[in-house]
């Protein structure tokens, strides 16, 4: 009772910090400190409920006049709470550091609470109704604060693009739960679970919920929104939706793929493996050849979608062919993504932030040298960077690397296109990897190393201690989860256990804090041993190496082959780093072409270079569409203006063709 | 403590001061094969110690602009080299670390000393630094997804992960002519190459300014910085030579149970074949020409392909091993 009473309070203060900084603009600076208070409540409760395997449940008189408004926490429910909560508890730190005179506005702290509560409240949603309803609460909170610096155009025609892409994504849950209710229509969840849907009724759900779910997450062709939305907002908005708002995202989709829909089909499986490996690699190729700090961490975080759908659809795969130790190994890569993930993307958008804050600019091109100006913000940026590319002993590697265990019981699928889509998904898995690691080496080389290369990356400073604090906090947890995966893996089991009806063994490996996949002889990856090995090898090369050698070190100018040029202009930027794997992958994936114009001999005009990029999926998925609603509402605008005979006209034949049509069928 | 474990934990330690000290022998007998074949009288086959040794008394010139990252880069990536290094079986394949990772692991741990490399290089902010560092990282996005699909095989193939359990088993079952390990010997070679910076890919003795891509990231470094860096390229090289032997030749190794005398036998065995790799790889590189930056997508593309056919065969031909 305790718990829902938590919940129920916790859910309280976030609607009245909303409140209170509607009324009155002094309350403004109230929002952070009760928001953060929330979270932590919020998320005790889940961890008290995911580790106690239990559940809560509520009913209140509202929402449908028959079902009322159903609320439920259960273990799935309450992980995804804990995701949410930790981002928004990071967030809201990091709140709590803005400029009370400068930084608040009425146009962003009275939403945040709303959009935190509406996070929360998709996850316990136990019907339809109520689903949907919080889903859109959470997809217009989080499009007003997108749109809070509305002068901007480019936060206009981003709020426009998600807006629409918002409204695309509910429409299609809306089907998902027609289908899922059934002609009966029992919307609350307990209903559809006890009638799960035929076969055909279940495909259609499954692609609407592909479509509602991989809109709102950026599954890829349906991303093109987000990398334009998710950097307009404030930096700690941006954390909350990159890092937290896709989790929920994925939520949705594991709501109704693993326990909506009843025992998967083996097909279920094909299209989150195709599009998320598809859009994995995408996500990241786009990454890496954009210039803006805050976009690249949101193309990343369309690539970590992608992860963790290639990790779902594994999971629904080996669950459908009963291989139950495959799919706890593929279910808890997945969780453990998503964990991870919100760490690290929070820190990153954290970060980003800072930077924004002390330098003003988020082009890359723009920054350098802040390793020196913000050595803080520097070391935690480092963190979350390594982290993100999946390299031990941090946390990204951890569910990596069982995402590879699931990849490699591949074989063992009966079906072919599966059989053979394995291998081609852990090739695309690996060059994510490798193209991760690439794109956070460009962003932390060009923007944190180097020497500055504008006044505002050379006078920056690191920002308040609570910002510094709240990176803090996510640097630790990514450490932390990189170095106690096993433990981790184990405090999921009962919830994975739950879905998949088998979990990892905890505690059957070597040491008690090794991470196994399916048994000890197979796989082990022991963190601690290997970061431990790590640390006594670095530091005893240091103190040997010190000992032999002349400990002198002398500052001189760069070598630089014998000519350095001390302008910055002359260091790598951003986009020449990006030049080789432009050239190798974006010519296949953006038709990339590079133009030289040089002026003919004698004349000394300056020469041209220019890149031309096409994206393909903007072009047929966005631009094409686009077109066609233009040109038949151009067509379709001539009915505005008939005679009133004509309208009467077609008013009759519509009656006549509706009632031929009842004649026909019944 | 049981005196199994101090035996093991000695064994293993043994390991490490093994590829340790033998990385620079290496070394030392691919230079002087390569200046023999090109009618050289080369340096002595010690040569690789003595640089170090050099290199390590002498002082250290920082950039002005160079961090806190552009010293302690060095270290870390040495450690991390020398534990990768000390993850792949070389005379015994039932040691400590057999246990603490896999090959996906130790893929991932070659793969962060890259990045720490790649991110020192762009510290200084000079333009040779950022050229190396740029196309260091593009390479490893091509060799990395070919090298996971290699392991892949193998483990596929053994069941397991780890890879001395690679190497038991192929210990234990006598190699048959397979075409997907072939094909996988082909591709793992080219990785291996490309990843430790050997012709054709990278030069490693030129100092040409646009053909450098390793060398162009390290420029800066001098004294015992530069001193660790090229031993753990000294390391790397041994350790790809060592996975070589383990997957393809594993015979002479001490399988888990054996003794000291099956050490001995392994430890001559594994010296003796990775030597002779060593002085193959200068067979190789005085007959070869190294190729234009933008060829290598073709190259890499190669193992990348002969990688995935051999893991597509290799799921074909195993069925269940859950």
């Amino acid at each position: 009772m305790l718990g829902v009473y938590g919940l129920g309070g916790a859910l309280g203060v976030l609607a009245v910090a909303a409140l209170l900084a509607t009324l009155t603009r002094s309350a403004l600076a109230l929002v952070y400190p009760l928001c953060a208070i929330a979270a932590v409540v919020l998320g005790a409760v889940d961890l008290h409920v995911l580790l106690s395997d239990g559940s809560l449940s509520a009913s209140l008189p509202l929402g449908l006049p028959t079902i009322g408004l159903r609320l439920r926490l259960d273990p799935l429910s309450a992980f995804f709470g804990i995701v949410v909560n930790g981002g928004v508890l990071a967030a809201s730190l990091y709140g709590l550091g803005l400029d009370r005179r400068t930084e608040l506005t009425p146009r962003v702290e009275p939403l945040f609470p709303i959009f935190a509560a509406a996070m929360n409240l998709v996850l316990i949603a136990d019907d339809a109704y109520g689903f949907l309803f919080f889903w859109e609460l959470m997809s217009l909170s989080s499009w007003a604060l997108v749109v809070a610096r509305h002068t901007d155009p480019e936060s206009r025609r981003a709020g426009h693009l998600y807006l629409v892409m918002a409204a695309l994504g509910t429409v299609s849950l809306l089907f998902a739960f027609g289908g899922l209710a059934g002609p009966a229509g029992g919307y609350s969840f307990e209903a559809i679970r006890a009638l799960p849907p035929g076969p055909a009724v279940a495909a259609l759900v499954l692609a609407a919920a592909l479509v509602g779910c991989g809109s709102k997450g950026g599954l890829i062709p349906l991303h093109a929104w987000l990398p334009l939305a998710h950097p307009a907002a404030p930096s700690h908005v941006s954390a909350l939706m990159s890092g937290v708002m896709t989790k929920v995202a994925i939520y949705g989709f594991m709501r109704i793929a693993f326990d909506l829909l009843g025992p998967p089909a083996w097909w279920w499986a094909l299209p989150p493996i195709v599009l998320g490996a598809l859009t994995a690699v995408l996500g990241l190729l786009y990454a890496v050849l954009d210039r803006d700090l805050k976009r690249v961490l949101a193309y990343s975080t369309v690539e970590n979608v992608g992860v963790i759908f290639v990790a779902l659809g594994l999971a629904l795969a080996f669950k459908a062919n009963a291989f139950s130790a495959a799919a706890a190994v593929a279910l808890t890569a997945a969780l453990l993504h998503v964990l991870n993930h919100s760490w690290f993307k929070s820190l990153l958008f954290l970060g980003a932030g800072a930077v924004l804050h002390a330098t003003g600019r988020r082009d890359l091109d723009g920054l350098g040298g802040l390793i020196r100006a913000m050595p803080r913000t520097a070391v935690l940026f480092l963190v979350g960077a390594l982290a993100i590319s999946a390299l031990p002993p941090l946390n990204g590697f951890v569910s990596e690397w069982l995402l590879f265990q699931a990849v490699l019981a591949g074989p063992t699928l009966p079906q072919a296109s599966l059989h053979f889509a394995a291998p081609a998904v852990g090739a695309m898995l690996a060059l994510a990897a490798a193209l991760a690691a690439a794109c956070f080496v460009r962003v932390y080389g060009t923007a944190f190393l180097g020497r500055p290369r504008s006044v505002e990356a050379a006078r920056a400073h690191d920002v308040a201690v609570v910002q510094q604090v709240a990176m803090g906090l996510l640097a630790l947890l990514c450490i932390l989860g990189g170095l106690l995966g096993g433990p981790l893996a184990g405090a999921l089991g009962p919830l994975v256990r739950e879905i998949a009806n088998s979990a990892l063994a905890a505690g059957g490996g070597p040491t008690p804090l090794s991470l196994v996949a399916f048994d000890a002889r197979r796989s082990v990856y022991d963190a601690p041993v290997i970061a431990l090995f790590v640390a006594i090898a670095s530091l005893t090369t240091l103190v040997i190496v010190h000992r032999i050698s002349e400990r002198r070190t002398r500052r001189g100018p760069a070598w630089d082959c014998g000519f350095p040029d001390p302008s910055p202009a002359t260091q790598y930027t951003a986009s020449s780093f990006a030049q080789p794997l432009r050239r190798v992958y974006g010519t296949v994936a953006f038709a990339a072409r590079e133009t030289v114009t040089m002026p003919p001999p004698g004349d000394r005009a300056p020469a041209h270079f220019s890149v031309a990029l096409v994206d393909y999926a903007w072009r047929i998925f966005y631009a094409g569409p686009a077109r066609a609603v233009l040109g038949l509402a151009q067509r379709l605008n001539a009915l505005q203006f008939l005679t009133i005979r004509r309208y009467l006209v077609l008013m009759f034949a519509a009656l006549v063709i509706l009632l031929s049509i009842a004649a026909v069928t019944t | 403590m049981t005196p199994a474990i101090v035996v093991q934990f000695l064994a293993q330690g043994a390991q490490m001061f093994l590829v340790l000290l033998i990385a620079p022998l290496a070394v030392g007998v691919t230079r002087r094969v390569k200046a023999r074949l090109m009618r050289r009288q080369g340096a002595p086959l010690l040569q690789g110690y003595r640089d170090l040794a050099k290199l390590v008394r002498k002082e250290s010139v920082l950039a002005e602009s160079a961090s806190w990252l552009f010293r302690t880069a060095p270290y870390l990536v040495f450690a991390l080299t020398w534990v990768a290094a000390a993850l792949v079986p070389s005379f015994a394949s039932g040691l400590m670390f057999n246990w603490a990772a896999d090959v996906v692991a130790l893929v991932a741990l070659l793969g962060a000393a890259r990045a720490l490399l790649a991110l020192a290089g762009m510290d200084v902010g000079t333009s040779f630094g950022g050229i190396g560092s740029s196309r260091e990282m593009m390479i490893a996005t091509l060799a990395e997804p070919a090298m996971m699909l290699i392991v892949l095989t193998f483990a596929i193939a053994a069941g397991t992960t780890r890879l001395a359990g690679v190497a038991d088993f192929f210990i234990a079952e006598p190699i048959a002519v397979r075409v997907s390990l072939a094909l996988s010997l082909v591709a793992l070679v080219i990785v291996a190459l490309a990843e430790n910076a050997r012709i054709p890919v990278d030069n490693p003795v030129t100092h040409l300014e646009l053909t450098m891509v390793h060398e162009a990231m390290v420029l800066e470094y001098s004294g015992r910085h530069l001193a660790l860096i090229e031993a753990a390229s000294m390391l790397k090289l041994t350790l790809y030579l060592s996975l070589l032997i383990c997957l393809f030749v594993p015979f002479g190794m001490a399988p888990a149970a054996a003794g000291l005398g099956g050490w001995l036998i392994g430890t001559l065995a594994w010296s003796a074949k990775l030597l002779l790799g060593a002085a193959l790889l200068g067979v190789w590189e005085v007959s070869i020409a190294k190729m234009r930056v933008f060829r290598l997508p073709d190259f890499l593309g190669v193992a990348f392909v002969f990688a995935f056919i051999a893991i597509l065969l290799a799921y074909l031909s195993r069925g269940a091993t859950v």
